[in-house]
């Protein structure tokens, strides 16, 4: 056991005597999703570097507490990628700018192309608070514009090795593709955020980047926009990414030279300048969406579903799959409507969490959930309340 | 924590209760209970262990799954759920005083949305039958595992099914959007949704592969994938199968992920050339299958690409296949290739084991000592873009000794594959049949973690009891006979 593991090790068993929660964060990027975060402070910044990476076995393994932006600058230097694309939210969304948190302070009109350059790892007050970590990009699960055709963080998590709450190290899943040898731990902890165990070690599937890439621009109503998107997520195209937003979709293509040649003729529009600005603002919510007091609300929804009759100014990612809402109506009344079309619906940030952030859960599936966690953390050490209130 | 030894025996009474309470659910003819009636179910594709159940439940409906649960439930019987039986690691194997609860009559395709691109389906449908009713849209589902004309969907998901192309297009877990499933307790739950996500814990994944531990899938919305306007393949050969390995890991490297990227050894292609005459090259050490899917355009690219970088890599010979009828050949040898083994010893085991691709040699040549070792033969057929690793290994139950020199080389090469960092199981799932090697792989906490996760959804350990995971006390047996980790 490493020095450090044995730190985290001593400090569980500590918190376990002291029946102290600890709140677990890495890069506190992400501090705003799900519930208030409580607990004691357990920092994973330290728990950092690459363990091993081989570019041809397609899987990385890396410590918990390493920035994001470190591991992709690993990859990239391989010609790969993490095909989920996850945000960093570092620096600060658009709505979190200027809200005296250390932000870099960039203007709210800034705009599409004019984000701050990613993924270098930005010095900030308080020795690199803002830096996203592996570790917390897994925790909470989020993934960016190519989830839809690529996969979600979920997809690419191959292994985990994690401190339970009985200070005990554990290993599940692995460093290869393939592997039904036990219940899927790993994926369970992907989107936890930090309540089954503190994530060690994660092993990642990679992929190489394409090797073209094409953004088309064309000019679209959001419903026409929602059928043209599904129209082409059935045809063999190399769609890679779809955004609607004010009337206009955006469209990136991501394969073989021949393929995006030839997807672009059949797509139309205008080809965007600056596409890789335009992605990284769509990702890591810096455009002009963003800016504004509303509750941002996220729902994930069928890619089918027609334009929402709600008030706010709504943007369309994942081929339909994901709707973001700026509206300031009644909780009640925005998790209803996207449960009655077959989804749910995250209060991602801003308005009132006292109900929740997430959708709440049928009853027998709360009950799994409560068993799991007494399973993993039975005092409830762990980000307590930061999931569910329940537990 | 029961296990399956630990489940008593059931009552004269309790099981009088049982079927006369199976009677009031259930047609007379969807419940079986005469010995000669319950033979077919003794084994799934594993049919070295064979097992026969105290009664066979076939329900037709919903409502009839709950009930049965409920019943069994109340009277603590275990219930092992079974689709089409074609599982190879006997995770259907019945238990001796449970019910095994067939799907075989949940046969429908409930709908097929070319708009959403989506499948709802009933456990019991086959998974070819889905590809099959996605086609006129131009649409299919994409796992196709080598029993895909007759394995269910439900048993999939059991397992968490793989296939030839899954590098490229995922396993079960990256193609199923929701399950209803039916808990032990009969309550019925939605797990996952149409949409990407759900809310709370991954459940769905955890679901898949769960092998019927968790919970029975009523029903089950899956992915369905546009179908490439064109597929070709190019065969290479070797004179050497650790060179042929390398070239798997030149392909990757030049930033190319094959729609399939198979490898046989020379037992192997010899085997399927008597059988189906795909035109392999008999004087080669190995050969690879890489194929290219999507727009001509691409494909050309693609395998332009791909010949290139086998060519340098030192392969002796290269074809692509002219057209589809071709292409079929060079595939329909791969997919026969456990039965065309089948042809020429009476009986094989078949291993799962996946590896990191960068020891196959070390692996290949283990593999070949053990196999002088235990004095038995072993064809290799190697799913080599995701390093997962099926030898063959070639037997006579009649002759004595034969089974348990097998069974000790298949293990062996199953502790080999966890040495190096892989696991026992990269697709075939654990059932009995690697239940003993899960010692090996996983500590006594994880062992407890899994049994603990179990708990969370079965608590008195009903479903599928004694599968997938030891007890403290087989690994402390296992222990005393083999290695193991602390």
């Amino acid at each position: 056991m490493s020095e450090r593991t044995e730190e985290f090790r001593e400090r569980v068993l500590a918190a376990a005597v002291e029946k102290t929660p600890l709140r677990i964060r890495g890069g506190g990027t992400k501090d705003f999703y799900g519930n208030a975060p409580a607990g004691e402070l357990l920092d994973t910044t330290g728990h950092a570097g690459i363990v091993a990476y081989e570019p041809t076995e397609l899987v990385v393994t890396v410590r918990a507490g390493t920035p994001l932006a470190e591991l992709e600058a690993a990859l990239a230097e391989q010609g790969q990628m993490l095909a989920f694309e996850p945000p960093h939210f570092s620096p600060l969304p658009l709505w979190e700018r200027g809200r005296g948190r250390g932000g870099d302070g960039g203007a709210a009109g800034e705009g599409i192309g004019a984000a701050p350059p990613l993924p270098q790892p930005l010095p900030h007050e308080g020795g690199g608070e803002f830096r996203a970590t592996v570790g917390g990009c897994v925790a909470a699960g989020l993934s960016g514009p190519r989830r839809a055709t690529a996969g979600a963080v979920r997809d690419f998590v191959l292994g985990v090795k994690l401190l339970d709450g009985k200070g005990e190290v554990l290993n599940f899943g692995g460093q290869v593709m393939k592997n039904v040898a036990g219940y899927d731990v790993s994926r369970l902890m992907t989107g936890a955020l930090g309540t089954l165990g503190l994530l060690l070690e994660v092993s990642l599937k990679v992929l190489p980047k394409p090797h073209a890439e094409a953004t088309l621009l064309l000019e679209l109503p959001q419903d026409k926009a929602i059928e043209a998107m599904n129209r082409w997520g059935g045809q063999p195209l190399p769609l890679s990414a779809t955004c609607w937003s004010d009337g206009l979709l955006t469209v990136r293509l991501s394969g073989a030279r021949a393929a995006v040649v030839a997807a672009r003729a059949k797509i139309g529009g205008e080809e965007v300048a600056d596409a890789e600005g335009f992605w990284r603002a769509v990702r890591e919510q810096q455009d002009d969406f963003f800016s504004g007091a509303a509750a941002l609300w996220r729902l994930s929804l069928p890619s089918k579903t027609a334009p929402l009759a709600l008030p706010g100014g709504q943007r369309v990612e994942w081929g339909g799959a994901l709707r973001w809402l700026k509206s300031d109506m009644p909780a009640a009344a925005v998790r209803e409507a996207a449960a009655q079309a077959g989804g749910h619906a995250t209060l991602f940030r801003g308005g009132d969490k006292s109900a929740g952030a997430f959708q709440p859960l049928p009853a027998p599936l709360m009950q799994i959930h409560q068993n799991l966690k007494r399973n993993f953390d039975p005092q409830g050490l762990f980000n307590p309340g930061r999931l569910y209130a329940e537990f | 924590m029961a296990s399956a030894e630990e489940h008593r025996q059931l009552t004269e009474t309790e099981i009088a209760r049982l079927v006369a309470g199976l009677r009031r659910i259930l047609a007379t003819d969807s419940l079986l209970v005469a010995q000669e009636d319950l033979v077919p179910y003794e084994c799934d594709g594993l049919t070295a262990y064979r097992q026969l159940p105290l009664l066979v439940a076939l329900p037709r409906t919903e409502e009839q799954v709950v009930a049965i649960l409920k019943l069994c439930h109340e009277l603590r019987v275990p219930v092992v759920a079974r689709g089409a039986g074609t599982g190879l690691s006997g995770g259907a194997t019945p238990v001796k005083h449970g019910v095994v609860l067939s799907l075989a009559k949940f046969m429908r395709i409930l709908d097929i949305d070319p708009v959403a691109r989506t499948a709802r389906v009933q456990p019991g449908v086959r998974n070819l039958a889905i590809s099959e009713a996605a086609a006129p849209h131009g649409l299919y589902y994409a796992p196709d595992p080598s029993s895909q004309i007759a394995c269910s969907i439900g048993g999939n998901i059991a397992e968490n099914a793989g296939g030839v192309h899954c590098l490229k297009y995922g396993l079960t877990v990256h193609n199923v959007l929701r399950v209803r499933v039916a808990l032990i307790d009969g309550t019925v739950v939605e797990i996952g949704s149409e949409g990407l996500d759900s809310p709370g814990y991954d459940l769905l994944a955890l679901m898949i592969g769960s092998e019927g531990m968790l919970g029975i899938v009523l029903e089950a919305t899956v992915k369905l994938t546009p179908k490439p306007q064109l597929a070709q393949v190019v065969m290479a050969s070797f004179d050497d199968v650790i060179k042929a390995g390398n070239a798997v890991a030149d392909i990757i490297a030049a930033g190319i992920i094959p729609a399939g990227l198979e490898m046989m050894d020379k037992p192997a292609t010899r085997a399927v050339e008597d059988y189906v005459h795909a035109g392999y090259d008999l004087s080669a050490e190995a050969i690879l299958l890489a194929e290219s899917d999507g727009t001509p355009e691409e494909v050309a690219e693609e395998i332009a690409a791909m010949c290139a970088v086998l060519e340098k890599s030192g392969a002796t010979d290269i074809r692509v296949s002219r057209d589809e009828a071709e292409r079929l050949k060079f595939w329909a040898g791969r997919k026969a290739a456990f039965p065309a083994v089948g042809r020429i010893t009476p009986d094989y085991l078949c291993m799962d084991g996946t590896i990191p691709r960068k020891h196959l040699a070390h692996v290949l040549t283990r593999i070949a000592e053990l196999a002088g070792e235990y004095k038995l033969r072993c064809a290799n057929v190697f799913h080599a873009g995701d390093g997962n690793l099926h030898p063959l290994i070639m037997f006579d139950a009649n002759i004595e000794g034969e089974v348990e020199r097998a069974t000790a080389f298949g293990g062996r090469i199953l502790e080999l594959s966890v040495e190096v960092g892989g696991t026992i199981t990269g697709e075939h799932g654990v059932g009995i049949e690697k239940v003993g090697q899960m010692c090996a792989q996983f500590s006594k906490e994880e062992l407890a973690a899994f049994h603990g996760v179990k708990a969370a959804f079965d608590e008195h350990t009903l479903l599928n009891p004694g599968k997938a995971v030891p007890t403290p006390r087989r690994c402390s047996e296992y222990r005393l006979t083999g290695t193991a980790k602390g």
